[in-house]
């Protein structure tokens, strides 16, 4: 560690991490990172990757070859945060691709007013670990000024889309990082990896690009933006592996905890302030978590002990139902709920 | 079309699921004992279905990667849905909602039986058409392996899906309906696979059910498509008895084929070598620089002021102590995934254009340093000299870089409605570059029925042709036969940004 400590002069902080794409011939730095131990000397990591690789870590591998390319290939990328487990991966992931810098793009969360709190706790807890900056599309205040009317229904997950697409243009994002997999819907198995979007920010799956190799065109004209998928090939099991190899921190709604619920729609609804019960619903209290993380008025619990995410990664390879089947309100209206609402620009 | 040494059909050398059905095995008159036979598959009910252990993935598992492509009726979507279904990979609700479909629309069939297609058919206008339009991405695994599935049409546009496919496809099935045997267009599937240089091919011989499971109609089929092998110069073919419908040797071996003694379609798709296995221990390394990370003082917060509470970013430096903002004050690593090979500290590399030498001095995966890394992994190298590698450099073995190419040979695959015509100005998308490239000449198209090369003004969607292209900077492209991908690239319109042709390099023009 001398050479790097002997050039130290005190701590310029530069506001974002130099990521150099396009140039060429920058400054040169001397003796550059030479100085420390290359032995890993960490429980459980392999110190030589060069036998069969595991799937994850190729699914890893992929992914951070995906986020590098548009960090590298555009100018304004940003994530699509929810605090739910895949946004969280992602977030993971980019830490991974950039380390020691930060992660050099902003992540955005479009708030329904409809969260969990302790969801919005982690997602605060979170930006402020990694030092990056967060971007708020708020349903309340279009509701509040008239852009947008509450639904009969009450759920708000429809309503997302257009402060989502309003907020990629006021932050000229020209690439929108999303943490949606192939596996969740029969729409998505049909999603590229770097999926053009158009200035109405629709999604046109008839006439997607073909996608080979590992060859991303993110090429697009001026209103254009791209969803990038990192996750794309991973499975809900992929992503529980991952997380419970990685150490990462979730939200603690993820793990059995006891909650005053309702029986709806052979989901397990929580009582909030925008999910009260209906007559005749009753509220009963349970061991339960959550397998996704949406809002309170459409994101139903499950009954489980699984309190640690080894728990949970037993409890996902067993399941009989898959995520969105057993915890979705808003993908049961219909066969084609989810391509119709990505063909309208939702994530 | 390059030369070959001849095709080798059933090579029964890289799986342990015995011997692999093809022409030549079946004159001998080999009868599998009732012993060696594995018990028929029948269908689970569908409603109680237990979680199998072999539904969960292995973590030990690798992932294969590999399509499916087939014409017309020859019963594709039922032989993905079944292998779905009888790989434990469907769940309750989702087979509930196809059920609730298949009968709602009057599938025929067996009372309860429910049409496969929708399992995969993920676009409203699919469904109502009846038709698959688009590549889907399927996923399930097994206890030996997880499994990538792009589920290929076979009748649209078909060179375009197929080529979208099979393009990192570790290997391909090809369906053949037994009553059909090979028709033109199996022709035309195998004949892209060679091109792409699949590893692995299988054709699934469907609906054997419906012959009466006659041995003889099997062996002609096996007996044509190892003609057709040999004729191109597929290196590993497989031919497999299999009924979609009913199941036989799709998961398991059928004892309704009592005179096939190789695998199931499952049994070989666990045991094939991925491209990955297959070839990096023989390529030399190739890293195409994604970007340069320089922190300097935009650290990552959690390696500052000792808040780290990543156990992750200790490991880098040993055991001795936490990671301080002055170690990464220096830090500059070139960040990229290995495409090919391996790299170890220490190793002697060149930099491409650059063209200097250096050492590898650490390779980084995240905060976790490693001894060496092999495609294809992500990771960034830290090297001992101050080299000029921005994005668009490619880090190689030193002594193995092929001569920067301003021109180049390839036989593309041409996928936009738009026809590609000599004097058109494109982008090439090589690798981490885009460059701007000139078709100078389109020497002709591929008949993909005799394999004959004739002369064309123009490509046509669909269309393989063979075209030269002036390149406005250097590349490091190689043959897609030595390197398959350093070897491959898009042509992008300029202006729309559209996908116009995926290409694979056949010979380099002067250097």
């Amino acid at each position: 560690m001398t050479d790097t400590n002997a050039n130290s002069s005190g701590g310029r902080v530069a506001p974002e991490a130099r990521i150099e794409t396009a140039t060429l011939g920058q400054g040169l730095d001397t003796g550059a990172g030479a100085s420390y131990s290359t032995t890993d000397t960490g429980a459980g990591a392999s110190s030589s990757t060069t036998g069969a690789l595991d799937a994850l870590d190729t699914l890893e591998a992929e992914a951070i070859h995906v986020i590098r390319e548009v960090v590298a290939e555009f100018e304004r990328p940003v994530l699509l945060f929810s605090g739910g487990k895949d946004s969280v991966v992602v977030l993971h992931l980019a830490t991974k691709a950039f380390w020691p810098a930060k992660v050099p793009f902003p992540v955005l969360h479009v708030d329904t007013g409809h969260n969990f709190p302790e969801v919005l706790r982690f997602r605060d807890e979170t930006v402020d670990r990694l030092g990056i900056r967060l971007e708020v599309a708020s349903v309340q205040d279009y509701l509040d000024d008239g852009r947008l009317q509450e639904r009969a229904d009450g759920t708000r997950n429809p309503l997302q889309t257009q402060p989502l697409l309003d907020a990629i243009a006021a932050g000229r994002h020209d690439a929108v990082f999303g943490g949606a997999r192939r596996d969740e819907d029969k729409a998505r198995a049909k999603e590229r990896i770097i999926s053009l979007r158009d200035e109405f920010g629709q999604w046109d799956p008839r006439n997607q690009r073909p996608e080979l190799w590992s060859l991303y065109n993110g090429r697009h004209t001026v209103g254009q933006h791209v969803r990038a998928f990192p996750i794309s090939n991973w499975t809900e099991l992929d992503v529980w592996r991952y997380i419970e190899r990685e150490r990462i921190a979730l939200p603690p709604l993820y793990f059995a905890h006891e909650r005053d619920v309702y029986a709806r729609d052979g989901m397990w609804l929580a009582v909030s302030d925008v999910s009260p019960p209906r007559a005749g619903e009753t509220v009963e209290r349970r061991t339960v978590r959550y397998r996704t993380v949406g809002d309170l008025s459409c994101t139903g619990a499950v009954v489980s002990d699984a309190a640690t995410v080894s728990d949970i990664v037993r409890e996902v390879a067993a399941s009989t139902l898959t995520e969105r089947g057993a915890t979705r309100a808003d993908d049961r209206l219909s066969e084609a709920a989810m391509e119709d609402r990505k063909k309208d620009g939702y994530f | 079309m390059s030369e070959h040494t001849g095709g080798r059909v059933a090579s029964a050398s890289d799986h342990t699921g015995g011997r692999v059905a093809s022409a030549s095995d079946h004159t001998g008159g080999r009868v599998a004992s009732a012993s060696e036979r594995i018990e028929t598959t029948t269908t689970p009910d569908l409603g109680t279905r237990p979680a199998a252990p072999g539904a969960t993935r292995s973590p030990e598992g690798s992932l294969f990667r590999f399509a499916t492509a087939g014409s017309v009726d020859d019963g594709k979507s039922t032989l993905v849905g079944r292998l779905l279904h009888d790989s434990k990979a469907i769940l309750a609700d989702q087979l509930e909602s196809v059920a609730r479909t298949s009968a709602e629309r009057g599938f025929g069939g067996e009372p309860g039986a429910i049409d496969f297609a929708l399992l995969t058919d993920g676009l409203r206008a699919e469904r109502e058409q009846g038709i698959t339009i688009d590549v889907a991405y399927r996923y399930f695994s097994t206890g030996r392996r997880s499994f990538i599935l792009a589920d290929c049409p076979g009748h649209v546009q078909y060179t375009r899906n197929m080529v979208t496919g099979a393009a990192t496809a570790d290997a391909v099935v090809v369906l053949v309906d037994v009553r059909n045997g090979v028709l033109e267009q199996t022709r035309r599937h195998l004949a892209v696979v060679q091109l792409l240089r699949v590893p692995h091919v299988i054709v699934a011989v469907n609906k054997i059910d419906l012959v009466g499971y006659d041995r003889a109609a099997f062996e002609q089929v096996a007996a044509d498509v190892a003609g057709l092998a040999r004729d191109l110069g597929l290196p590993d073919a497989h031919v497999v008895p299999v009924s979609a419908l009913a199941g036989d040797n799709i998961v398991e071996r059928s004892a309704n084929t009592p005179w096939y003694d190789g695998p199931s379609l499952l049994e070989l798709l666990e045991t094939l070598s991925t491209i990955d296995e297959l070839e990096t221990d023989l390529e030399a390394l190739r890293l195409p620089v994604q970007l340069v990370i320089r922190p300097q003082g935009a650290l990552s917060p959690e390696l500052i002021d000792g808040r780290s509470g990543s156990e992750a970013s200790v490991r880098a430096f040993g055991a001795t102590r936490p990671p301080a903002a002055d170690d990464f004050r220096d830090y500059r690593a070139f960040a990229g995934r290995i495409e090919s090979g391996t790299v170890r500290v220490g190793d002697v590399v060149e930099v491409f254009p650059a063209g200097v030498t250096t050492t590898v001095t650490g390779i980084d995966r995240g905060p976790v340093a490693v001894e060496a890394a092999s495609a294809p992994l992500s990771v960034s190298l830290r090297l001992a000299d101050p080299v000029d590698a921005a994005r668009g450099a490619v880090i190689a073995a030193a002594g193995s870089l092929p001569k920067p190419r301003r021109e180049l040979e390839a036989d593309v695959f041409q996928l936009d409605g738009r026809p590609l015509t000599p004097g058109s100005r494109v982008l090439v998308k090589h690798g981490t570059s885009t460059v701007q490239a000139l078709v100078s000449d389109i020497r002709g198209r591929l008949d993909l029925d005799t394999l004959e090369t004739e002369p064309t003004a123009a490509l046509e969607t669909n269309d393989i042709g063979l075209v030269r292209l002036k390149l406005a900077a250097d590349l490091a492209v190689e043959p897609y036969a030595a390197h398959r991908r350093a070897g491959a690239f898009l042509v992008i319109h300029p202006h729309d940004g559209a996908t116009l042709a995926a290409g694979i390099v056949t010979e380099g023009g002067p250097a």
